[in-house]
């Protein structure tokens, strides 16, 4: 850590150099770079479709755009926003950086596996936006794909199911070599019950990627066999059933939920002991909690069919199991709050992004309880409520993990650091405008504004409006968040090792880290979080 | 500390650590598992519905045919996992001799499936055919299932013949030899895998008459 | 990477014998449904399918030498699975029987 900075030391951005060297790319910070680049393009069309759906719907009638456009853009914002970004996201970015830095290893366990999953990647996320501009018409059927629609209406649906089945692959094989990697190459010394709490929510998360995309993406083949060779599993014309479509569809669809947020809790578990400079409150728990989401996620997959037609014994068996998840959920928010509680709180961007992290995440997660008792969710089925609660979840969980994330370990990955006062002016933009946008439509939601819908019954007008103003405050606090963060890559002032005086491996190793993060593999003899340096003081 | 002293040389070791090589491989069979799984929840719930048309159509198929597939599939087991042994006792050649069995084994299996295949496709009885079309509807819902499922199967031998003859190919050029011998071992992980599959799918296809 | 090959090579014998013992098992699948047992005829198949699955996986897949956590994740996987099919059949056992 102390030793002078003469010339430019060598580290992972700069021992290599030229295009050619970061596509062939096998180290983990590299390859997580190159997701981070591509999903936050990715990001952002997808986030200027949810604008323009915005603007659209803030008078009656057609504003910008036909219903056919509304259609295939919701569809698209969709597929982009859950497939290529959120499911990705922090795993693939963050954990990809931070993962082996944090166990203590030199890089994952299949290096070049790593690197093949990233092209696996691309090449879904080109199908995806292919699906858009060939030939034909866009698909509109929505990201869930639901038949029969989705296997009768005469748009790209094909190589949407392609796309999305790729990116699955893609999902798998970081889950893959995560799991791996986590058993195989801990430090010496590393018990996993000394492993950070960052890595083992990904641990969690890594058992759900690999054990529940392959179900949809079998699930993605039969409705292209439902297109192209007829086989009829879903078709009730032939004696399908398509019931049993969604059944499949959600047996990974709704663990893959836990894949976007577990992460996002590991984050901010990561960062309330940093900034508050005190030990994370109940370690264990936190780890059992993550495992039981992990676990319980898998069975509660049906509180996404309770108007679908199930028997009514399963909706309360589903109803049930939904309920259990909060336990674990609110364990966690438990042991943030307490984590905080008594510490000396530093307010730094980092933080702030938590913090809220923990109050959308709330919202969402009652709201979540609404719609998981059957009698309140057949009467807020597929209205704005569903789409501002798991907005509030995907969004301000997921989002806002992903951005408390990057102003955490932005220092760490580019040497350099953000201003400090712009990133907080743009949280402020950011949060002020996500509740703006979406708190008017559980309102709306429960007066029966229906989702997806083009158009609107006057009596929504305000809501609407607020709504969409909503949305552009939002953008603008995006802008000015990225724009802080792309300008201080290179112009921003040097970032020593530690700035936020986390005691977690990826802090004691330079910023930016070397090509092989540790000169030599350290030797763990303690508990991950102990804050001892003398500006830190335990009371 | 055998997996720190095997990430130094990650990059310039061509043979991956042992343990860390075969734990991927076998949480890539488990997404095979779950894949295939998906096909059999169809399964389950079709024929728990139409289990009198499941009943029928089954008979179209040739039970015999499918018996001689599952012996084949074992036996082809076996010898992969014979030339595992072989090559832990360095006999390369019947390592080798072992390999060229199993594969053999694969090819007779597919020539089985093309004539099985063929007389389905006589009898128009492929998904989206007329004949198909006339049929009750859990016996289109069967044949749909057998297409599927046998056809990714058969996608699965197809790609387990591929890595064997990778894995033969290194074999003979001493890259797989007594002391590296992973992708050997994690070649045949894959084709018990393939076996274990079709000990589901003949049951539940060929004999439910 | 020098003593990672210590686990026990299966001999030829062995790998014989239990191809031998998938062979009977699968005679007597095709025997339990040519005596038809009524109901019991499919759980019986797939017991016996089971039963084959356990072997390949113990002896030619060699997990009888792995080590414990490989085990537990084979288990835990084929379990989690049956969990899965269960909770769906709570929707049709209840909806189309």
């Amino acid at each position: 850590m102390n030793n002078q900075v003469s010339a430019e030391p060598l580290n992972y951005l700069n021992h290599k150099t030229g295009l050619w060297s970061w596509l062939t790319a096998t180290d983990h910070k590299r390859i997580g770079l190159l997701y981070l680049y591509a999903i936050t393009t990715f990001f952002l069309t997808a986030a200027v479709l949810g604008l323009l759906m915005k603007i659209e719907k803030s008078t009656i009638g057609p504003t910008i755009m036909t219903a056919q456009t509304y259609n295939a853009m919701f569809t698209l914002h969709g597929i982009i926003m859950i497939f290529i970004v959120v499911i990705p996201g922090l795993a693939a970015v963050f954990g990809n950086i931070c993962l082996p830095i944090m166990i203590g290893a030199k890089d994952v366990a299949f290096p070049k596996l790593n690197l093949f999953s990233f092209y696996v990647y691309i090449t879904g996320a080109c199908l995806g936006l292919y699906s858009q501009f060939a030939h034909g018409h866009s698909p509109d059927a929505g990201w869930t794909f639901y038949v029969p629609y989705s296997a009768e209406v005469n748009s790209n649906i094909i190589l949407a199911l392609l796309a999305a089945f790729t990116l699955g692959f893609a999902s798998i094989l970081t889950g893959l070599n995560f799991i791996v990697t986590i058993h195989r190459m801990r430090a010496p010394g590393m018990t996993w019950f000394r492993m950070p709490l960052f890595p083992w929510s990904l641990y969690a998360t890594a058992w759900i990627q690999l054990l529940a995309t392959p179900v949809v993406g079998i699930t993605l083949l039969m409705v292209i066999a439902e297109r192209t060779l007829h086989v009829g599993f879903f078709d009730p014309k032939l004696g399908g059933d398509p019931v049993l479509y969604q059944h499949l569809f959600w047996i990974y669809s709704h663990p893959a939920v836990y894949v976007m947020i577990l992460p996002a809790m590991g984050v901010v578990t990561e960062i309330f002991p940093t900034f508050s400079q005190k030990p994370v409150f109940g370690y264990l728990p936190i780890v059992f909690s993550s495992l039981a989401i992990a676990l319980v996620g898998y069975f509660v997959w049906g509180h996404h069919m309770f108007t679908s037609g199930m028997s009514y014994e399963s909706r309360w068996f589903f109803s049930f199991i939904t309920f259990l998840v909060a336990i674990p959920s609110a364990i966690k928010v438990f042991n943030w709050l307490s984590t905080m509680y008594g510490g000396s709180v530093d307010l730094q961007p980092p933080l702030l992004y938590a913090i809220s992290f923990i109050f959308l995440f709330t919202i969402g997660g009652f709201t979540g309880l609404t719609l998981g008792a059957v009698a309140t969710d057949i009467h807020v089925h597929n209205t704005d409520f569903v789409v501002a609660h798991f907005h509030y979840i995907i969004f301000g969980g997921m989002g806002f993990g992903f951005f408390a994330a990057m102003h955490y370990w932005y220092p760490k990955i580019y040497g350099t650091m953000y201003h400090i006062k712009w990133a907080k002016i743009a949280w402020g933009f950011l949060f002020t405008g996500f509740n703006v946008l979406y708190f008017p439509m559980f309102i709306m939601g429960i007066q029966g504004m229906p989702r997806r819908y083009y158009d609107y019954d006057p009596k929504f007008q305000l809501g609407q409006t607020i709504s969409s103003v909503g949305a552009v405050i939002l953008f603008v606090g995006l802008i000015a968040m990225i724009a802080n963060l792309v300008y201080h890559v290179r112009r921003g002032a040097k970032a020593p090792a530690n700035p936020w005086h986390g005691v977690t491996l990826e802090w004691q190793v330079p910023s930016p880290p070397p090509h092989e993060n540790f000169d030599e593999i350290p030797v763990i003899t303690r508990e991950p979080y102990v804050f001892d340096n003398p500006y830190t003081k335990e009371k | 500390m055998s997996t720190t002293e095997h990430s130094e040389h990650s990059e310039h070791s061509e043979y991956i650590d042992v343990e860390t090589g075969k734990m991927g491989m076998w949480l890539f069979l488990f997404t095979e598992l779950f894949l295939f799984g998906g096909l059999f929840i169809v399964y389950a719930v079709m024929r728990a519905r139409y289990g009198e048309d499941f009943h029928h159509a089954a008979l179209e198929l040739n039970a015999f045919i499918g018996a001689t597939n599952t012996v084949v599939l074992l036996v082809s087991s076996m010898t992969v996992a014979m030339s595992l042994t072989a090559i832990q006792k360095s006999q390369k050649n019947l390592a080798i001799g072992l390999i060229f069995v199993t594969l053999l084994l694969a090819i007779v299996f597919m020539i089985n499936k093309y004539f099985e295949y063929g007389h389905k496709f006589e009898l128009h009885l492929y998904p989206g055919s007329d004949v198909m079309r006339n049929l009750p509807h859990g016996e289109i819902m069967f044949f749909g299932l057998y297409f599927l499922m046998t056809g990714l199967h058969l996608f699965h031998v197809v790609v387990g013949g591929i890595l064997l003859t990778i894995v033969m190919l290194r074999v003979k050029s001493g890259k797989i030899n007594k002391e590296h011998f992973l992708l050997h071992e994690n070649g045949a992980l894959y084709w018990h895998l393939v076996d274990l599959i079709w000990i589901f799918l003949f049951p539940l296809l060929y004999l439910i008459t | 990477m020098e003593d990672h090959h210590d686990n026990h090579v299966t001999s030829y014998a062995q790998n014989f014998k239990v191809l031998l013992v998938l062979l009977l098992l699968t005679i007597s699948t095709i025997l339990v449904v040519k005596l038809d047992l009524g109901h019991f005829t499919v759980a019986m198949a797939l017991f016996l399918a089971s039963v084959k699955t356990t072997i390949v996986l113990t002896y030619f897949m060699h997990l009888k030498g792995e080590k414990l956590i490989l085990r537990l994740m084979v288990g835990g996987v084929f379990l989690l699975f049956a969990i899965i099919v269960i909770i769906t059949f709570i929707d049709y056992y209840f909806r189309i029987i």
